[in-house]
């Protein structure tokens, strides 16, 4: 019994250091002075602790438009992902009509495509469509590129909901409508929020597009305006400047995370019919 | 509250295949209705056409004196209990018995005292506020009852409610159930394929087979004068024992000897050739036991017991038989509709508590003449039907 208590245990250490390391590296970095990054062999933890990247980055003009940008397209992008994948969801899961299979099919084969194949022609078209540049160009994308795997998860989740909860609203007086939004929508909230959380999670991270189909700060979002932080020369990056906005734009994902984490609780629908 | 009329009801599937094949069933206001049958009669199917789940293919079906067939299951207003209860795993138990209420919006006022009604007959007063997953089965069972009963609904239906009970909790709410039915006076549909629920609960029972209606009577009647060999088989426990016989005379031959028919009985079969006789376990005795004018209403006969179970207010003696190929295939099809596993070629002999009868004795059993059922091997028809 001890052995694998201190088996699990270095197990546990190990794979913690695999994956933290890096984000601590990053931590650290930003709470380093400018001088001490571009010394030539820098200690882990910094010498002497500075707030100072922090200070200079919310007072980036630049940065701080990029994150409201950043926002405003992820949230937007997620809600729009997330209702569709709902109705396009419960679709799949409850009615038979001709081409489902080709519905999800084709779902599939969006999600497969790779995005950067499709920069080329996003970009006429958006120029022509006027949408280069404006929140819409990077909001329908995401969508877009979300939509399938939304609809995946969330089928998967419909399907898992006893048809007798809706069948049961109806008897009780419930339009389809009402049984929906009473009783499906609940039961299949950590779907909704897995859906949710992991289109967040791509149109918040998104680079490729986002350096592609925007041209100033007025759509641009953080991790393509990280691109764009270059230090006095080329030979001297900002290396403490990049380490504080990788920090900035995690940290919002972080707290996302552990917000809905207890919304996915497994086994929600436990109680509802005779396990 | 009102009846329901189901008339000349069908409802084929994709394939074409009928379900329900030409079912009329007149349920009166007020009335404890049961669907029974094997699994794949059709019997939830034609629940589920009743409350508007299941389209209707063609025929009428009449509630409180209106045609419903294209109405949708929120405009019948009827009350439902499912299977599994279906329970709203999200809402607390007052919302779940508010929830028909709260859509129908009804002020807050009424939700709250239909509620603690409800609440207060079923006992669930104590569990308002928890989430039906914390709830046990019988609790559960309760809820979806409670959801029910709140709505002042036309008429309740039952989907099997029982089944998911053990079989203690089964009981005692079969009889809250009756309870329940009989104080609201509420017209009942209950569907179930357990023939003791069938036989407890009913003010009438429908004894359905592959989507046709076999009989519809009251519970004495489809025990004492069941129409066919189906009915005859399927209710009763254990089950009536079905014999190859033969009629001569008033002579009925069976595989243990011969045993004198009443008149009307033998004339009834005579000359058929082999005949199905179906004799229920408890219309036979230990001849040891009876006394002299008992045993001279029946016969006697001898047979070599191979099993006896004691069961204290009564026993079971088990006697095998060989079936005649020609029967044997008839009773064979009727095991597979009635969901049975054993090949039937024994026979089950019911004993008086005080028989000394011991496994692997030869005995004399005395059997009941009068309360034979002669049945015709090819249409399974009762032949000794008294109309």
């Amino acid at each position: 019994m001890r052995k694998n208590w201190l088996g699990t245990w270095v197990g546990f250490v190990l794979i913690m250091a695999w994956c933290l390391l890096p984000v601590v590296w990053i931590v650290s970095l930003s709470f380093k002075s400018a001088a001490e990054t571009t010394a030539g062999s820098p200690q882990f933890f910094p010498k002497a602790w500075t707030t100072q990247n922090y200070k200079d980055i919310i007072d980036n003009p630049d940065f701080t438009r990029a994150l409201l940008n950043s926002a405003g397209i992820a949230l937007s992008a997620t809600f729009l992902s997330v209702v569709l994948a709902t109705l396009a969801a419960y679709a799949i899961a409850r009615l038979d009509f001709r081409g489902k299979r080709a519905v999800l099919s084709l779902a599939l084969a969006i999600a497969m495509f790779p995005v950067v194949s499709l920069v080329g022609p996003l970009f006429d078209m958006w120029r022509t469509f006027h949408l280069f540049n404006t929140w819409p160009g990077l909001v329908i994308p995401y969508m877009s590129f979300t939509l399938p795997l939304s609809i995946w998860t969330l089928s998967a989740f419909f399907r898992e909901i006893p048809w007798e909860m809706e069948q049961a609203a109806q008897v009780d007086g419930a339009t389809a409508w009402q049984a929906f939004r009473k009783v499906i929508v609940p039961l299949a909230a950590p779907g909704v929020f897995t859906a949710a959380i992991l289109t967040f999670f791509f149109a918040w991270n998104e680079f490729v597009l986002a350096i592609s189909l925007t041209s100033t700060t007025a759509s641009r979002t953080v991790p393509a305006q990280m691109a764009y932080f270059v230090g006095a020369d080329q030979f001297n990056p900002p290396y403490s400047q990049l380490a504080t906005a990788s920090v900035v734009v995690t940290v919002p994902v972080v707290i996302l995370v552990l917000l809905f984490q207890r919304k996915i609780v497994a086994g929600l629908t436990s109680g509802a019919v005779k396990g | 509250m009102a009846a329901i009329e189901m008339r000349n009801i069908v409802k084929k599937y994709g394939d074409g295949f009928p379900a329900v094949n030409d079912v009329s069933i007149d349920v009166e206001d007020g009335e404890f209705m049961i669907l029974v049958g094997p699994s794949g009669c059709g019997k939830s199917t034609l629940l589920r056409m009743i409350v508007g789940l299941e389209d209707i293919t063609s025929g009428d079906m009449v509630i409180g004196g209106k045609r419903v067939n294209a109405l949708a299951p929120r405009d019948r207003n009827l009350a439902m209990v499912f299977q599994n209860y279906a329970l709203y795993p999200h809402l607390s138990v007052f919302e779940n018995i508010a929830f028909p209420l709260r859509l129908a919006g009804r002020p807050e006022s009424e939700v709250e005292s239909k509620v603690r009604d409800a609440s207060k007959t079923l006992e669930l007063d104590e569990h308002l506020q928890r989430k039906p997953g914390n709830l046990s089965g019988g609790q559960r069972q309760r809820v979806a009852m409670g959801r029910a009963i709140v709505r002042d609904a036309d008429a309740f239906l039952f989907d099997e409610p029982l089944s998911n009970l053990d079989a203690k909790l089964r009981g005692q709410m079969r009889t809250e159930i009756a309870r329940l039915q009989k104080r609201l006076g509420i017209t009942t549909v209950y569907v179930t394929h357990d023939q003791t629920e069938a036989m407890t609960l009913g003010d009438r029972v429908a004894v359905l087979r592959r989507g046709v209606l076999q009989q519809l009577a009251t519970p004495r009647e489809l025990y004492t004068q069941p129409v066919n060999l189906f009915v005859a088989g399927f209710i009763g426990s254990p089950p009536m024992n079905f014999l190859p016989a033969q009629v001569n005379g008033d002579q009925l031959e069976l595989p243990f000897g011969s045993v004198t028919l009443p008149k009307d009985k033998a004339a009834k079969a005579e000359g058929r050739g082999v005949i199905i006789a179906g004799i229920r376990p408890e219309h036979f005795n230990d001849a040891a036991v009876l006394d002299a004018q008992t045993k001279a209403k029946g016969a006697t006969f001898t047979a070599h017991v191979d099993v006896v179970e004691w069961l204290g207010h009564e026993a079971y003696a088990y006697v095998p038989f060989e079936a005649s190929p020609d029967v044997a295939d008839q009773l064979a099809e009727l095991e597979r509709d009635l969901d049975g596993e054993s090949i039937r070629t024994q026979l089950v002999i019911g004993l008086d508590a005080n028989s000394t009868i011991a496994k692997g004795e030869d005995a004399e059993i005395w059997v009941d003449s009068s309360e034979v059922h002669l049945f015709d091997p090819a249409t399974g028809e009762n032949l000794t039907l008294s109309t």
